[in-house]
């Protein structure tokens, strides 16, 4: 087999698949918490927890109720979506007005009680959820030996950005969306309901981060914790990429999976930092974000 | 926000010397020693921390790593090197306050919601080298830091080592009450207030948020060479994320912009920690609900929900709240002196 600077080729590949299944989800979060920046001003903390729910619905759902993985993949955004209205409405609704730094606390808080009470029911340790039957086993390529499950999350996570991005930009409700993020009072002078359109993001965004949560859930460990460890690489993520655009936070999610799926092939001691230095780095070049824009 | 009562804007160090003298005579009150210095530990940290929130407007959501990296390097430099006590607390001190320099010319260079992301993403970025650096002994921490003496005072025994931290925690808090009461301090309110106009006014803003994020970084590492210097050890617990959270709860529940509300809070949140095992027995047993035992396991559920509590209806704390309600009443005992100065 060829080997690349010393390294075998199909572990390199393999790897890089891996960086990309996480760059998947990076994508997907910094997505979610872009789109909900935009109109919402507020950074969701409350991101990776409802994720984490995502995963556990996932779970829960094939573990008390027999509901298959597919099914799941539809419920438990909705689930969480639902669940992203009542704390737009009951919660966030109130701090608008107030200092960002506020809504990013209260968001801690209910990242903190959902871990909490999964933690309550199911400890700290991991919950196994299996691949589903159509999806098991792996297709050899000659060059490498490529998993479907993973496969299918690239394929799926693309498929999705890609859409939110195309209901945004090429859609007239992304058109009113896009005008409302501009200046929200023009827009509801227009007759449009900007409450409303509000909710309707936070639930989508945050029912974006519970179909990524479904589709980490077999390959990674089902536990209370894995969202917060997500988040926080998420918001270094959101830094480099800068919230200004919707194809770069995409881009800049994929390929910081990949530049840590390379570490961990070259310099695996550094695989969990690696995306932290880019971010100093990139604060250092070019503060803004690689597609952020200077205010 | 130094108005308060009248009698508080007129002696607040009266006030604060009470304070000390009353938490000085607590051990020969019978309360456990090691509880207040643990307190002491985390309000030192806590009013840190507030410097940046309550006085400049910045929301760190790293400060573990101070606490995290000065708890390791005066555990380090007293049990591997073995210098005396009084330089490896300056030696954790002095850790901190250069990580805070690293992470704060980083930090200022991106406003508001992006600082706290920042210091959030340097301070994990810390802790993952933590937890693969050898001297920090990964997921065992640093155990069985000697105490050492200071000055001459056998520090084993728990009331001198008492003494030696409140006169710690006093010189760090004295610091803060003339850092934020001095010139210094006024600029870096009018940076909370209006940036712009601090900058228009001439000021190098991102000087002053520099010096005041690396004062805050260096008196946070204070607290957490101290506390190792008071629990004999160093773990991850200190330098994790949560730790960030709850250092940022403690200032919020007490009183952001206050002197005295860190302290507060630290109090009421590490009293709480250490009850909450009993409280969710003691409902377990009125309600007959099961899952109350389990309480003390989940922490984070009773924080959480505290944080959400104080972010939608308790913003200005229980000393903010206080300091306004006295305001109230003052103003209304004395409504013929028609005052402009409006409750904050």
């Amino acid at each position: 087999m060829t080997d690349l600077f010393g390294i075998p080729l199909p572990a390199l590949l393999s790897q890089l698949l891996l960086g990309l299944v996480n760059g998947s989800f990076y994508a997907m979060l910094s997505l979610g918490l872009a789109v909900i920046f935009g109109l919402l001003n507020i950074i969701n903390f409350a991101h990776g927890a409802l994720y984490m729910m995502g995963a556990f619905l996932a779970w829960m759902g094939l573990e008390y109720l027999g509901l298959n993985y597919w099914v799941m993949l539809l419920l438990a955004p909705l689930v969480v979506g639902v669940l992203g209205i009542f704390i737009e409405r009951l919660l966030l609704q109130w701090l608008y007005k107030l200092d960002h730094i506020y809504s990013l606390l209260l968001t801690f808080g209910i990242t903190l009680v959902l871990e909490g009470i999964f933690r309550s029911f199911y400890g700290s340790s991991g919950q196994q959820y299996a691949v589903p039957d159509a999806l098991q086993g792996a297709t050899n390529l000659g060059f490498m030996v490529l998993p479907n499950y993973r496969a299918w999350v690239v394929v799926a996570s693309i498929t999705v950005c890609l859409a939110v991005w195309a209901l945004i930009e090429k859609t007239s409700l992304g058109a009113t969306l896009r005008a409302g993020t501009e200046n929200p009072k023009l827009v509801q002078a227009f007759g449009i309901n900007v409450p409303r359109m509000i909710t309707l993001t936070y639930a989508g965004g945050v029912a974006l981060a519970a179909f990524a949560g479904v589709l980490a859930a077999p390959i990674l460990q089902v536990t209370a914790l894995m969202g917060s460890n997500l988040i926080i690489v998420v918001f270094a993520v959101v830094v480099i990429g800068g919230m200004g655009s919707i194809l770069g936070s995409i881009l800049t999610g994929l390929g910081l999976g990949v530049i840590e799926g390379l570490t961990k092939v070259f310099y695996p001691e550094a695989s969990s930092t690696v995306v932290f230095v880019v971010m100093a780095i990139v604060l250092l070049v070019r503060p803004a974000g690689l597609f952020g824009k200077e205010k | 926000m130094q108005t308060g009562t009248a009698a508080v804007a007129r002696n607040p160090l009266l006030v604060y010397g009470a304070l000390f003298l009353v938490i000085a005579l607590l051990p020969a009150l019978g309360v456990y020693p090691i509880f207040v210095m643990k307190v002491l530990c985390y309000a030192l940290f806590a009013c840190a921390f507030n410097l940046l929130i309550g006085f400049t407007g910045l929301l760190s959501f790293g400060h573990a790593a101070f606490l995290g990296t000065a708890a390791y390097a005066a555990g380090h430099a007293l049990k591997v090197w073995g210098l005396p006590t009084p330089l490896g607390l300056l030696f954790g001190m002095l850790a901190a306050g250069g990580v805070g320099l690293v992470f704060g010319l980083l930090a200022i260079r991106r406003t508001g919601i992006y600082f706290s992301m920042i210091t959030l993403a340097l301070s994990q970025m810390l802790f993952f080298f933590f937890l693969q650096a050898k001297f920090t002994g990964g997921e065992d921490g640093l155990q069985s830091v000697p105490r050492g003496n200071f000055l001459g005072l056998d520090l084993t025994q728990d009331l001198n080592l008492f003494y030696v931290v409140l006169a710690i925690f006093i010189a760090g808090f004295w610091l803060i009450y003339r850092t934020v009461n001095s010139p210094f301090g006024q600029v870096l309110t009018s940076i909370r207030e209006n940036e712009a106009r601090a900058t228009s006014l001439g000021y190098d803003v991102d000087r002053f948020k520099l010096l005041a994020f690396v004062l805050s970084a260096a008196l946070a590492g204070l607290a957490g060479a101290t506390k190792t210097l008071v629990l004999g050890f160093a773990t991850l617990t200190d330098a994790v994320w949560t730790t960030s959270g709850l250092v940022i709860l403690m200032t919020l529940v007490g009183g952001m912009g206050t002197l005295v509300g860190p302290m507060l809070g630290a109090l009421i949140i590490i009293a709480l920690e250490n009850k909450i095992g009993d409280l969710g027995k003691a409902l377990a047993e009125i309600t007959g609900v099961d899952w109350f035992n389990g309480l003390g396991e989940s922490v984070s559920l009773v924080t959480g929900l505290i944080f959400i509590v104080c972010v939608l209806a308790f913003r200005r704390g229980v000393v903010g709240e206080a300091l306004a309600l006295i305001d109230r009443f003052g103003k209304e005992a004395t409504q013929t002196l028609a005052t402009t100065k409006k409750p904050h």
